[in-house]
């Protein structure tokens, strides 16, 4: 069932980032831009989101667990540290540069574009080696 | 530029807060895509890694369904292949080491009222916004 719901949860999702346009690093890149051609797209997709999961989310962590499933897998780090901070920065760079985040730029490779494959296992493979070093 | 859709910008969004609260709801998990991809990989269970690497096959078949609906996804790149492999590198390491990207940080720790999250999420908003100036002063 939880397979189900995944996959479900998923579509949901790649329709969703493919609708808002995120899939396309143009208008990331355009939001990020913000001394040329601003582009707000980004801003009413995160708003748009946030305007369900920030109600929403609460009321569901007010239960004693989900639906189907024994308990809550939330993230358990609490502290800002370095690794946070370091992360994010080079995570930043990343995005800035290529337009892309993880979650577009897997619903992109439905475009059939080469480039974003390789954009994919490049990002497989620089998480692979970051797990094994920050181990 | 092309012209923005602020409209379905706004619904696209709520989708994706919509598939990011029925995760959590059900699933009891956090739709946050970088975990998800990483611990695809590794050493976790098959139980853990069969769930995630659905959601991912399903991130693919939600923008193949919307390319069926309303034609041809638009996916202007903006850097040439090296660049993006380079990209690619630094998304990867970024959000393994700051345990997550735009949606769990995002959509997902600013849900959960995270200070990890904010700090997070305003530190590679910055960054993005500064590579790009970077890049457009470079003229790349």
């Amino acid at each position: 069932m939880q397979i189900l719901t995944a996959l479900i949860t998923g579509i949901l999702f790649g329709f969703g980032l493919s609708l808002g346009e995120m899939i396309n690093p143009a208008r990331v890149i355009g939001f990020l831009d913000v001394a040329g051609r601003w582009d707000a797209t980004l801003l009413f997709v995160m708003g748009g989101a946030l305007a369900v999961s920030v109600p929403l989310y609460p009321l569901i962590l007010r239960r004693a667990r989900p639906l189907l499933d024994q308990r809550f897998f939330l993230p358990m780090k609490s502290a800002i540290d370095r690794p946070l901070i370091m992360g994010a920065a080079i995570f930043g760079i990343g995005w800035g540069l290529g337009g892309f985040c993880p979650g577009p730029a897997l619903a992109a490779l439905a475009s059939g574009s080469p480039a974003v494959l390789l954009f994919v296992i490049a990002m497989i493979a620089g998480q692979r080696a970051a797990a094994h070093i920050v181990k | 530029m092309i012209e923005a859709n602020l409209i379905g910008a706004v619904l696209g969004g709520a989708l994706i807060g919509i598939a990011a609260t029925l995760l959590l709801l059900l699933n009891g998990r956090i739709a946050g895509i970088s975990g998800i991809v990483g611990d695809i990989f590794g050493d976790n269970s098959f139980a853990e890694r069969i769930w995630r690497a659905v959601f991912v096959v399903g991130i693919v078949c939600g923008a193949a369904l919307y390319s069926l609906i309303s034609g041809p996804l638009s996916v202007q790149l903006q850097t040439n292949k090296p660049l993006l492999i380079v990209a690619g590198l630094l998304v990867g390491i970024g959000t393994r080491l700051g345990s997550g990207c735009t949606s769990g940080h995002g959509v997902c720790g600013l849900a959960r009222r995270s200070p990890r999250s904010l700090a997070a999420t305003v530190t590679f908003m910055l960054f993005g916004v500064l590579t790009v100036f970077l890049m457009r002063r470079l003229g790349l």
